[in-house]
């Protein structure tokens, strides 16, 4: 089975603060990491491929330095990463991002299943899984928290619904976004780090993609921030004493 | 376009190169961008005091749209989820400011409800009725839905937040080709452009960052369930009723073999009381008293991620930016520090009760009421007034 698995670098969240005086995010550009979503994903991949073969390749568009993600990836199972990396591709809303790895996906001869963590802990939008499948024309199957049954032809899984939980047959190809209790992912291996510091990475820019220009990055982003704010903490906390807080909390609750 | 800094403005005071995510920047004498690490995130350009440095966008000419703002209902058993009817109420407000009509639009199995979505504001409600819409069925949703709005052209389109509309809203966003923000938590209309200000929670809930899809059409976003009130019914409302029978729906490459209701513990996100627990509960043991404070109070119990790492509660009862975002109209929060994942699942929740030891905890500066207790007592006390009565 060739599997595909789209990860994505975010700010390892416990950096980001909050300047005091400015309001503005204050971030450690030192600690990125790949999403956490992503690694459970990368993870089920590689789980895949243990019991019926094939080749999990991750999938990333970033900048450069992301190249280090990548090969977490392969020391942690993958067999082979691709860098989608160019100027050209910043400024990316989730419908350029999307179309972009698309294209990347079409470049790598399409696979039998793409795997994508169901959100990034950055944008938190879980928009990437049903925007990319809409570009392949694929089926997608969002918020699966375990897979039960895995063939070449298809996966029985089961996913999160607003009405609680169900179990699909999805055919495949397909996409599938991942929810983080899916499964454990595990550390790289000694030997995974070795092959992972040789492995030759696919480095593709916008024209290596053939990517229509106005549908990448900052030209193919259909929405803008125009403005950003620190979210107003609420006003002074009414304190209630030890002695009275059980009753005041009850009083609270039988007013609703 | 791009990136561009007006280096005669700049006042070289570092605030961009902190704002980074990527190290993109540098000052030296002078403030240098390296290119190869920037992505056009717009952090510096919101940290910057002076205004010396934005993002410049080729400007294109907006998408013709005249079919007003639509309502895109999601369905449960017959009936239209709350949060439509959210949705309704926040869609009146905006089409009365941009004068155009509103339409809700109701892909499903049911075609029963119309009168009630008429009163919650609707002009007109459109039902594209199938048996093959389910209820969760995303794919087929979005199917339905894609042709409609190119034939019709609507100006905006607005889904609730849930688990459908995360997932079918996108699918239509990328057939279409146009804009979508998730999860909003707040909407307006923009007084000189007239575009839809659509407002959502940044980097875990830190920053709230205002979008707008200045060009293609329809704009589109998710908006979260439980945050806009529920509009009293008007009964003298009147409205247009329509039924579509969609075709060509595609059959067949996803088949649910069974569905199940929510177990309790799926159930923390819509909760109307919630108690959540973090590391200050102390033990397994506790965590026990406070289900069962739950069930006296009809509550759910949510906890911190530090307990599901600790293997005293399973994963569906996690709060937090990787967890279950809940908005309840009564937390209280027993023994959490409040770490910043932990607030971006909780900024929803009405009212917030918190009870911690340290009066310090970033928790209590997200409360409505604080108590400085231990919170194990606190749930205890609690307990014992409740069954007494």
């Amino acid at each position: 089975m060739k599997i595909i698995v789209c990860v994505k670098q975010v700010p390892s969240s416990n950096e980001v603060r909050l300047d005091p005086v400015r309001k503005t995010i204050i971030r450690d550009s030192s600690e990125a990491v790949i999403n956490p979503f992503d690694v459970t994903a990368a993870e089920a991949a590689v789980q895949i491929r243990e019991k019926l073969g094939g080749t999990v390749t991750a999938l990333s568009m970033g900048i450069p330095a992301s190249e280090r993600l990548l090969r977490d990836e392969i020391a942690r199972g993958a067999d082979n990463a691709v860098l989608l990396t160019d100027r050209a591709f910043a400024g990316a809303d989730t419908l350029a991002t999307s179309y972009t790895l698309s294209k990347a996906i079409e470049d790598l001869g399409g696979a039998d299943l793409i795997l994508c963590g169901k959100m990034a802990t950055d944008g938190d939008t879980a928009q990437i899984g049903p925007e990319l499948a809409s570009w392949l024309n694929l089926p997608c199957v969002t918020d699966v928290s375990a897979l039960l049954e895995v063939t070449e032809k298809q996966i029985i899984c089961r996913r999160n619904t607003d009405a609680g939980a169900e179990t699909v047959n999805v055919s495949l190809p397909a996409v599938l976004t991942i929810v983080k209790n899916l499964t454990t992912p595990r550390l790289p291996s000694i030997e995974g780090i070795r092959r992972s510091l040789k492995a030759d990475l696919k480095i593709l820019d916008a024209k290596g993609l053939g990517a229509d220009p106005a549908r990448i990055g900052l030209d193919g982003s259909p929405t803008q921030v125009i403005r950003t704010f620190p979210q107003q903490e609420k006003g002074e906390a009414v304190p209630f004493e030890k002695s009275e807080a059980a009753s005041e909390v009850k009083k609270l609750w039988e007013e609703l | 376009m791009g990136l561009i800094i007006d280096k005669n403005t700049c006042v070289l005071c570092g605030g961009c190169v902190a704002s980074c995510p990527n190290g993109a920047l540098e000052i030296t004498d002078e403030i240098i961008l390296d290119e190869e690490k920037c992505i056009l995130c717009g952090a510096c350009a919101d940290s910057c005091p002076v205004g010396a440095i934005s993002i410049e966008k080729e400007k294109k000419e907006a998408q013709e749209a005249g079919g007003g703002i639509w309502i895109a209902v999601q369905q449960s058993e017959g009936k239209p989820l709350p949060v439509a009817l959210e949705l309704l109420g926040k869609g009146r407000e905006l089409a009365d400011t941009l004068g155009c009509r509103l339409t809700a639009i109701c892909p499903g199995k049911s075609s029963s409800f119309a009168r009630e979505l008429i009163e919650a504001g609707a002009d007109a409600v459109l039902f594209l009725l199938s048996d093959r819409i389910g209820d969760t069925d995303d794919n087929a949703y979005a199917h339905a839905l894609v042709p409609l709005i190119r034939e019709r052209r609507p100006e905006i389109v607005l889904f609730g937040a849930t688990i459908l509309g995360r997932s079918a809203a996108p699918a239509i966003a990328a057939k279409l080709g146009t804009g979508l923000t998730a999860d909003c938590t707040a909407l307006s209309i923009e007084p000189d452009s007239r575009l839809l200000a659509q407002t959502r929670p940044a980097l875990g809930g830190n920053l709230m960052a205002t979008i707008v899809c200045p060009d293609s059409r329809p704009q589109m976003a998710t908006v979260r369930p439980g945050i806009f009130p529920c509009p009293e019914p008007d009964p003298a409302r009147t409205g247009t009723v329509e039924t579509i029978l969609p075709e060509g729906l595609p059959k067949g490459l996803i088949t649910i073999l069974s569905q199940e209701n929510k177990s309790d513990a799926s159930g923390i996100a819509d909760a109307d009381i919630l108690l959540v627990a973090g590391r200050g509960i102390g033990s397994s043991k506790n965590l026990k008293k406070v289900f069962r404070l739950a069930e006296l109070m009809k509550a759910e119990v949510g906890v911190s991620r530090p307990l599901i790492d600790m293997g005293w509660a399973e994963y569906p009862h996690q709060v937090g930016q990787t967890g279950a975002t809940v908005a309840p109209k009564l937390l209280i929060s027993l023994g959490v520090s409040g770490a910043i994942q932990h607030l971006a699942g909780i900024g929803g929740a009405q009212t917030v009760v918190a009870v911690n030891t340290d009066a310090d905890a970033p928790i209590m500066r997200h409360a409505d009421y604080v108590v400085k207790m231990d919170c194990v007592e606190f749930v205890e006390q609690l307990t014992e007034l409740l069954q007494a009565k």
